[in-house]
């Protein structure tokens, strides 16, 4: 840390540079989201797994009307949609953590925030595609 | 920044090895970091021998005796030598502490002393601390009321002061601060967790009528959410105080006022 102090060829105070540009007022947003979402993922994923043993060995059509059936669609979705949008939290923290320059940053939660949508657009498509159209 | 490897003008090398005291019969080695900025130097290592016999228990009482009768340029903050000023917070035996309440006998082998990780070293164990005191200041640590001042005290219940316990005993050592990895890594804007057990000590105390605008001021993802709960901080505190409960307090709070 501390480029703010070794940077002697500035004269703005440390209190000026700590207080920046002041508080966003809305970290605890993301941060319970993320939370949230991991709490909702315990049991759509324990759900998940359960049925996946349940599952083994089956062969290619009782897979697929396993996912057609109704519950199991709609719980797919969910479980879709929430871990992709608890991954893309996690992942945007740590790439706030690591990478400094404000570029770079801003190009990789793009493309992780981007990403994920396309991962779980693609996902929930083909779970609707195997329910409704078969 | 994230920062694996020291820069080049910062890796410490072998320093110098000053001669055992003469006729010592039970002597510990000490290996500490000594930087001086009038040299254009790296910092080193040097290493002292000193007669425990002669010595008092603690790491600072080690450190003094050096200073006295070694090397009277080793340079180190020290005041109240008793746990109550913080000053004398260095890494020791590769954990945080303050030397002054770390028996020396509580370390094995040879007793590593370095300056607080990741400050900028003005000179050997002295670290520039501006930065964390400016960060200090930003969470205006004053009890804030628009109430008019009573004629005598604020007063206060036995109850209501005890929600103060386990942060007004903080000395600002600055110890869990510069052990966290988050404050290495992002320093520049994260409150970092002794400034943060500060931030909360004021929201809690019932005399205080600022704890809205104290909460607004550290709702942000970096001033309070860089904390990832490492709880590096609390491991290291040498008055055992939690500041990762304190962090998580000030959390809890930013959800019930949703
Ligand atoms: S909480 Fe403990 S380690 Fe942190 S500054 Fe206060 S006394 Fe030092
Ligand atoms: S000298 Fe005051 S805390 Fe160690």
């Amino acid at each position: 840390m501390a480029d703010i102090s070794r940077n002697k060829r500035q004269l703005r105070s440390n209190l000026s540079r700590v207080r920046g540009l002041g508080s966003t007022r809305e970290g605890v947003h993301h941060w319970w989201a993320q939370r949230m979402s991991a709490v909702a993922l315990i049991p759509l994923s324990m759900w998940f797994v359960y049925s996946l043993i349940t599952l083994t060995g089956a062969d290619y059509q009782s897979f697929h009307a396993w996912v057609s059936e109704f519950g199991n669609s709609v719980f797919l979705v969910l479980l879709i949609i929430t871990l992709f949008h608890h991954a893309q939290l996690g992942v945007t923290v740590v790439i706030e953590d690591y990478v400094h320059s404000e570029a770079i940053k801003m190009a990789m939660v793009l493309v992780v925030k981007y990403g994920t949508m396309l991962f779980a657009a693609s996902s929930v498509f083909a779970v609707l595609k195997i329910s409704l159209v078969g | 920044m994230v920062e694996f490897m020291l820069p080049k003008n910062s890796r410490p090398k072998k320093g110098k090895t000053w001669p055992a005291p003469t006729g010592a019969a039970n002597t510990r080695t000490f290996r500490i970091y000594r930087y001086d900025p009038d040299l254009s130097d790296n910092p080193r290592i040097d290493t002292f021998h000193v007669d425990m016999d002669t010595c008092g228990p603690m790491v600072l009482d080690a450190l003094v005796k050096i200073k006295n009768e070694i090397d009277s340029t080793l340079t180190f903050r020290r005041s109240c030598r008793e746990g109550v000023c913080g000053s004398c917070a260095f890494n020791i035996d590769g954990t945080n502490t303050i030397a002054c309440t770390k028996p020396i006998a509580d370390i094995r082998g040879d007793i590593k002393i370095y300056p607080l990780p990741h400050m900028p070293v003005i000179k050997d164990l002295v670290p520039d601390l501006s930065v964390p005191y400016a960060q200090y200041a930003s969470i205006e640590p004053w009890l804030k009321s628009d109430t008019p001042a009573p004629t005598s005290e604020r007063l206060q219940s036995p109850d209501e002061r005890a929600e103060l316990d386990g942060m007004w005993e903080c000395i600002l050592c600055f110890s869990c601060q510069t052990s966290c990895p988050s404050y290495w890594w992002n320093g520049d804007r994260y409150l970092g967790p002794a400034i943060l057990l500060q931030a909360y000590r004021w929201i809690a105390d019932s005399r205080d009528e600022a704890a809205g605008e104290r909460l607004d001021n550290v709702d942000d993802p970096f001033r309070l959410y860089r904390c990832h709960t490492i709880m590096n901080c609390t491991n290291t505190c040498p008055k055992g105080l939690n500041p990762g409960q304190a962090i998580g307090e000030i959390k809890s709070l930013l959800i019930n006022r949703r």
